[in-house]
């Protein structure tokens, strides 16, 4: 009979710090955990008190990964409490900032993160010697990235000209001209992705799961919407916790949350299997290209419906230009509040999933914050899936299994540093 | 022989690492003269033998002292990798807060089960040789510390105040723009980048050494601010140093 104990301190190429901990005991799976050992960060309570202006700002520092999907949530849930009404030309430049980051977050995990292990690396860095095209297409397909999100918000870590209403400073004609000419430029980079996706060997691993993302009429939807699950149903923003409500389970040093099944997954390939056909046409061809029809049910194939993004970020973000080009860039003052004391909840599909950010605001100071986060709402999933993969994989080498766990894992894009509401456990 | 380098990150959103990659894919020269032997954000490789550590984050909990003491006797040298490392930074908000209140507003009953203490940055821990300030570190001013590092030279940081760099972008200044702005007292050297995109200087690079800090609360205090608000704003980035300037231990 097999016994396995499988022992990852710090999954590598993942932001923040979780250990993987397996322990196979005469072919019985005894213990099959993600721990999670970031340290807590207390970014709500840290709001409490603080004036509402500072909360996207603040909250922006939870991850230097989706620090413009932090900052969006966080400007619409203080704009709902606030009752605010941000201008059309404050919601195009929204949408096209929130792309920037999609993208860059996107090209860092495909490329970064998860290609070495495909191409049977530690790290990109090697790939500079051996796949330089590889490499360069990532790091100009980033740089792009990065350079829309500045152009937009002035930095894409930590955005800065974002604000509750509108901006404080705004791109110039030809700034968005120069960005349209180089993401037009991109379609070889995307469909090169693409091409690359396809050659990938990804492990032929199934769970059916819910899949939860936020939908909104004909749009690949990005920001706002409904909460929108593949098992049926769809609820409004303000009613998030009767999706999220956060349980503790003993074997998980996380709070983890479940809907209508034991776990769900929310992410790239939750928003593929909800809003397929919103996607652009250019998109919906990758994803043909990849052999990608929704329901998709391996886990690792979340790296392909990223790719699919990708492409679909990138037309939208021409087509956004063209409207804001269209339209001309005016300079215009942040929309006001029209109360200084309310309550909102706002939310965004950042890179990992669906974020939600819950503010209560009394005389212009918070009172009250709650942020749930992707990859909270993905670990227990994360956890069944590897519950699933094991018993299926015993007879491979220790070698090869962990380096199956840790594939799962980093599929799932996990962003372990955003932990603003988990809990920390050491086991004995 | 290339200097080997490593990284390692401790309570912080990891922004400042991904801006070293960033920094790398835009200066890849750089990747030829040093040797990366440990990312773990980046590469699963793992070197326990360098000479140059990075370090990213505040430290938050008594138990993370050890391992930052062992980077410490590694390493020849200490780099305290943006706000969180040099400053404490946003984690230190909550130093001024009941630390009891913080842990059962966020975890409830459970609040016993994870570790914490007030959050202190790596110069309360360990001798830090030096600093790249900024939340998150700037770009270029990482690209020229490696330069300075390897030429045996301690990374150089402004002392003067960003007025000055707002004055060299040719900003207008956010006092007359109606707005406030923490410049005054402010460590410069990213070439005011807020003030330039419209918002006023938080103060993530720290305070200049002997700052006014009577002066920039009249200021702001002419300019409409109440007591709150100035607290607020000047203990976004600057809680750990406010407090040590007014002798205050934290909760």
């Amino acid at each position: 009979m097999t016994t396995l104990k499988v022992d990852v301190h710090h999954v590598t190429r993942v932001e923040g710090h979780g250990n993987i901990v397996v322990d196979v005991q005469n072919g019985v799976l005894k213990q099959c955990d993600l721990q999670i050992v970031e340290t807590p960060r207390f970014f709500e309570a840290m709001l409490r008190g603080r004036p509402y202006l500072d909360a996207s700002h603040l909250t922006s520092r939870i991850c230097g990964i989706c620090a413009v999907g932090h900052a969006t949530a966080s400007l619409r849930a203080t704009e709902q409490a606030l009752g605010v009404t941000p201008s059309p030309q404050t919601t195009l430049l929204r949408k096209l900032n929130f792309h920037g980051e999609i993208l860059d977050s996107h090209i860092l995990h495909i490329y970064m993160l998860v290609a070495p292990d495909y191409l049977g690396v530690g790290s990109v860095i090697p790939l500079a010697q051996s796949a330089p095209d590889v490499v360069l297409r990532a790091l100009r397909m980033k740089q792009l990235a990065g350079d829309l999100c500045a152009a937009i918000c002035g930095r894409h870590t930590h955005p800065i000209s974002m604000t509750v209403g509108g901006f404080t400073h705004f791109p110039s004609l030809e700034t968005l001209r120069e960005l349209r000419a180089r993401l037009v430029a991109s379609r070889a980079d995307c469909d090169a992705t693409i091409e690359l996706l396809a050659g990938l060997d990804f492990p032929r691993f199934e769970r059916d799961t819910e899949y939860v993302a936020l939908h909104k009429g004909e749009e690949y939807c990005f920001i706002d919407g409904v909460i929108d699950s593949s098992d049926g149903g769809r609820w409004d923003l303000e009613d998030y916790r009767l999706i999220t409500n956060e349980t503790i389970v003993p074997h998980s040093s996380a709070k983890h949350t479940r809907h209508q099944r034991d776990s769900y997954m929310v992410g790239a390939l939750a928003r593929f299997n909800i809003n397929h056909d919103k996607l652009h046409p250019r998109a919906r061809a990758a994803a043909e290209a990849l052999g990608l029809a929704p329901k998709v049910i391996n886990p690792y194939l979340i790296a392909a419906a990223q790719a699919v993004e990708v492409v679909h970020c990138t037309e939208d973000a021409i087509l956004l230009i063209d409207q804001l080009l269209e339209m001309g860039i005016r300079h215009e003052e942040p929309a006001a509040p029209t109360r200084l004391t309310g309550e909102g909840v706002g939310a965004a599909e950042v890179p990992r999933g669906t974020l939600f950010h819950h503010y209560q605001i009394e005389d212009g100071a918070i009172v009250g914050a709650n942020c749930v986060i992707p990859t909270g709402q993905n670990l227990a999933n994360i956890e069944l899936d590897m519950r699933a993969l094991v018993p299926t994989i015993l007879d491979r080498s220790q070698e090869d299994i962990t380096l199956a766990l840790e594939m799962l894992v980093r599929a799932y894009d996990p962003c372990i540093s955003c932990s603003t509401h988990m809990l920390n456990v050491r086991f004995v | 022989m290339k200097p080997k380098v490593a990284f390692f990150e401790f309570t912080s959103c990891e922004g400042c690492q991904l801006t070293v990659l960033d920094t790398l894919q835009r200066h890849p020269e750089l990747l030829e003269v040093i040797e990366i032997v440990q990312f773990r954000e980046a590469m699963s490789e793992r070197g326990e033998d360098y000479q140059i550590a990075f370090i990213e984050g505040s430290c938050t909990r008594p138990s993370d002292e050890a391992k930052i003491r062992e980077i410490r006797e590694q390493a020849q040298i200490v780099v305290a990798l943006g706000a969180c490392a040099h400053l404490g930074g946003i984690n230190a908000i909550r130093n001024r807060m009941p630390l009891e209140q913080t842990r059962e507003y966020v975890y409830g009953d459970k609040k016993d089960w994870f570790e914490t203490y007030p959050a202190r940055p790596l110069s309360a821990v360990i001798e830090v040789d030096a600093v790249i300030p900024g939340c998150p570190i700037d770009r270029k001013e990482f690209a020229t510390a490696v330069t300075h590092l390897l030429q045996g030279r301690k990374p150089a940081i402004p002392d003067y105040p960003l007025c000055i760099d707002c004055k060299l972008t040719e900003n207008v200044c956010m006092f007359l723009r109606g707005q406030t702005c923490l410049g005054p007292v402010t460590r410069a050297g990213c070439e005011a980048i807020c003030p330039a995109q419209g918002q006023g200087c938080e103060g993530c690079r720290g305070l200049i050494p002997s700052p006014n800090m009577h002066s920039i609360k009249q200021a702001l205090r002419e300019h409409g601010m109440t007591e709150d608000q100035i607290a607020a704003k000047l203990s976004l980035f600057l809680t750990y140093q406010t407090m040590q300037l007014e002798g205050v231990t934290p909760a």
